[in-house]
Formats: structure tokens, C-alpha cells, sequence
């Protein structure tokens, strides 16, 4: 079987290693948090400024001055940190971040992002901090469904949206396989539900494992 | 002593000029200097050109202010939101210009505006359309893109708490933009939900030291928290 949306987001956590700070992209990879296990000290941050970012904040707990960068009210753990938006990007920008979990419209096998802009006709483009965070963390990890709503791959040879960064992605977890990319070449780490075949039908590419 | 307390939010705004770069703090709504937005639109200052994150949401802020007609430009990363209508409708017919940039790039070139830094090379947005144009350098065998300051004839700031030299404290996530905001302008003016007396803030604590703070006016808790 293909993985579920939690499922993907239970391994993605699994392989996060302990002790990591580590940033989670607005959509799908926020459910990586609900995932994560308290003896793994993984500390979650947040661009908008605060190191030690807790889960979604529930009545009383709600406070429209504590927020997450989808602006969503959230608490904060014991011992975490505000800091301003400059030093917040020092921070990814720096290579202080562990990992960066983002979503994609595609990724290439060398590592290419696209995340921000289909680059059709007046289409508003909006960039937030998607290109700081797609070069901003020691690893970028993409969590996506392998295929778009029309069937489409969302690996691909090559990107054909407007990229967000150029081989910053080290890995992406799919629904049905997960596959580390860069500089080499892709490679299928594991499988779901899904032979090694099956895969390179559904992508038009040639995946070794 | 030194007092740079105005009565009131008119007072605060007195003198901005038409044409005037305006850089604007804020986070969704934490930070934002709701009241000196609005007293914005109202002091009637057209032609602006706006800094911030967002480009405005729903038909209140800088949404309104950009209704109004007063604005020109707006520099931000993120200008595309579900309650973005406003904006959306004056950038599809072409009366509004829009500069993207990312997000960290923006802070980061407001902070080189604040700190004397005539630009600097960065790897964000390396290879892609935001990067077109500019010149680039290969540093240590990485690819950087130059980018340049930003620096505003105002700024305005949205603080917790400031005392009547000008020194200020942010609450939680509000800090956002805004410190950086407050050393990067020409004029900085500073709304706060409360004025304490010089000394009540800790000088262990304080964000914005009182040397980048031009005005402070005390507009009372937020409704909100």
C-alpha cells in the first residue's frame, strides 16, 4: 500500500535524528510535528522568529502575539527563544538548521526545487521564505504525494516551473517511495506498495535502487 | 531628560511626505502598527512606496491604505493570501507595482540599510527568476547573488512596551521586522501598548536601543490579546 498522508509524516519524523532543530514547511510538512517523539528533543523552529515552537495553541491558549510562519497561534516549549527576522535567517541561512522539511510542485533528480510560482500569466507571484529555506538548512528533505491530481510525476528529469533553489534537496519522501537526490543522480532509498517498475512507469524515469 | 513622546498617532505621523519609502513592521497581526497604519490613511501622504511582509489582508491596514490610492509600490515577500483581494485586484490591472523578495533577503536588506552595509552576497535565490539581472560571485565554491540595502524614509513599528527615550520591547512572535525595521529609516516612529517610566525597562532585555527611535506615541493594550 502507498502511504497515507500521517504515515508519510510518521517515517519523515522517524528519520529525523535526535537532538535536531528543525524547520517545517507551511502544508503538509507541518504534520511532521504531530509525529514526533518527546525523547527525541527535536526543537522545532520558526522563521517569524522563535526557536522552541510547540503544537497548534487551543482555546485559553491562543495568543494573536504567538504565532507560527502559516500565522497560526501556537504554544511555545520550556526554553524556547524570540529573536528577530534578520537573525531568524541568519539562522537558516547560516547552516545552523539540521533539517528543512518543504512541500514541491516538483523536484528535479539532481536536488532542484519548484515550490513558489507556476509561472503562468497573472499569476501573483508570492515567494515568502521558500528560497531562504530551500538552500537554509544542512538537509532539505520534500515531503509530497509522488503525483499531482492529473496523474503527473512530480520527480522529474528536469524542473519546467520556476525553480526556488538549484540542488539544495538532498531527499523526497513520497507516498510511494522515498528517493534521495543531488549532484549524482537519484537513487529510491525504499518502496511503498510499490515495486522499483511501477515507479519508473509513474515517473518516466530510470530509478536504480 | 530627552522625550520623544507625541500625544497622539496625527502627531506621530506629522510630516510624512508624498513619495516617501515607508517601511512597515508586522507579521500577520503581531507586530503590525495597526494604528499608525491607519492613521496613515488618514495623514494622506500618497505615492508611497510600502515595505512589508504582506501587502495587505482583508479591507483594514495596509489593505485600506492601499485602497485609498496612496500607494505606488509595494516591496514584500509574500503579496498572495486567501483575504489578499485588495492587492490582487490593483496588481492584475496594473496600478500598483510589486517587488517579490524573499523573505529573508528583505530582512536581511533592511538590516544592511540599518547598519551601513552597502550590499551583500547571499545564495538565496541563486538560479532563479528573483536573481536575473543581478550580479553573482562564486565565494569558496559556492554561487552567491548580490543584493542590495533597503533603507525607508520612515519606519513604522509596532512595540509592547518603550519608555520616553525611545528604547522598546517586543512581545513573543511581534518582534518580527520590526527591530530591524526601526534602525533601517530616516524616521522612526514607534506605536506601543504602554509607556513605562526611563529605568522600568530592563537594559538587559531592550530590542530597539532609543538611538533608532524618533517618536513614540502610546496607543493602550490591543483589543485582540
Amino acid at each position: 500500500m502507498a502511504l497515507t498522508r500521517d504515515e508519510l509524516a510518521a517515517r519523515i519524523a522517524a528519520d529525523i535524528p535526535y537532538g535536531a532543530y528543525v524547520n517545517l514547511g507551511i502544508g503538509a510538512p507541518t504534520l511532521v510535528a504531530d509525529h514526533l517523539e518527546p525523547e527525541r528533543d527535536v526543537t522545532l523552529h520558526t522563521e517569524n522568529g522563535l526557536l522552541g515552537m510547540g503544537r497548534a495553541a487551543k482555546g485559553d491558549e491562543i495568543d494573536p502575539d504567538l504565532i507560527n510562519a502559516g500565522k497560526i497561534p501556537v504554544i511555545a516549549e520550556p526554553g524556547h527563544a524570540f529573536f528577530h527576522h534578520a537573525d531568524s535567517f541568519a539562522m537558516m541561512r547560516g547552516g545552523h538548521l539540521d533539517v528543512c522539511v518543504l512541500g514541491a510542485f516538483q523536484v528535479s533528480v539532481t536536488g532542484d526545487l519548484a515550490n513558489w510560482h507556476t509561472g503562468e500569466p497573472g499569476a501573483i507571484p508570492a515567494v515568502g521564505g521558500a528560497m531562504d529555506l530551500a538552500i537554509g538548512a544542512k538537509q532539505v528533505w520534500v515531503m509530497t504525494d509522488l503525483l499531482t491530481k492529473d496523474g503527473t510525476s512530480k520527480l522529474v528529469a528536469a524542473c519546467s516551473y520556476p525553480l526556488t533553489g538549484k540542488g539544495c534537496v538532498s531527499r523526497v519522501y513520497t507516498d510511494r517511495a522515498v528517493i534521495e537526490v543531488g549532484p549524482n543522480g537519484a537513487r529510491v532509498l525504499d518502496l511503498f506498495g510499490t515495486t522499483l517498475e511501477e515507479l519508473n512507469e509513474l515517473t518516466g524515469l530510470e530509478l536504480t535502487q | 531628560m530627552l522625550d520623544k513622546r507625541v500625544a497622539d498617532v496625527a502627531a506621530a505621523l506629522d510630516g510624512i511626505q508624498d513619495g516617501a519609502t515607508v517601511l512597515v513592521g508586522g507579521f500577520g497581526l503581531a507586530g503590525q502598527p495597526i494604528a499608525l497604519i491607519d492613521g496613515l490613511r488618514e495623514q494622506g501622504a500618497k505615492d508611497l512606496t510600502i515595505v512589508a511582509n504582506n501587502a495587505g489582508n482583508g479591507d483594514t491596514g495596509l489593505a485600506a491604505l492601499l485602497k485609498a490610492g496612496q500607494v505606488r509600490k509595494v516591496i514584500c515577500s509574500f503579496p498572495r493570501q486567501v483575504d489578499s483581494w485588495v492587492f490582487d485586484e490593483l496588481y492584475l490591472a496594473g496600478k500598483i507595482e510589486l517587488e517579490v523578495v524573499p523573505q529573508g533577503n528583505l530582512a536581511e536588506r533592511i538590516r544592511a540599510g540599518g547598519a551601513g552595509i552597502g550590499g551583500f552576497f547571499t545564495p538565496t535565490g541563486v538560479g532563479t527568476l528573483l536573481a536575473e539581472g543581478k550580479e553573482t560571485r562564486v565565494i569558496d565554491g559556492r554561487e552567491y547573488v548580490l543584493e542590495s540595502p533597503i533603507k525607508g524614509d520612515v519606519a513604522l513599528i509596532g512595540a509592547f512596551k518603550g519608555d520616553q527615550l525611545g528604547n522598546l520591547v517586543y512581545r513573543k512572535t511581534s518582534r518580527n521586522f520590526n527591530p530591524v525595521m526601526a534602525t533601517a529609516a530616516t524616521l522612526t516612529i514607534a506605536q506601543v501598548d504602554e509607556v513605562v517610566p526611563v529605568g522600568g525597562l530592563d537594559p538587559e532585555a531592550i530590542v530597539t536601543p532609543a538611538l533608532y527611535v524618533d517618536r513614540v506615541v502610546e496607543v493602550g493594550a490591543r483589543e485582540w490579546l
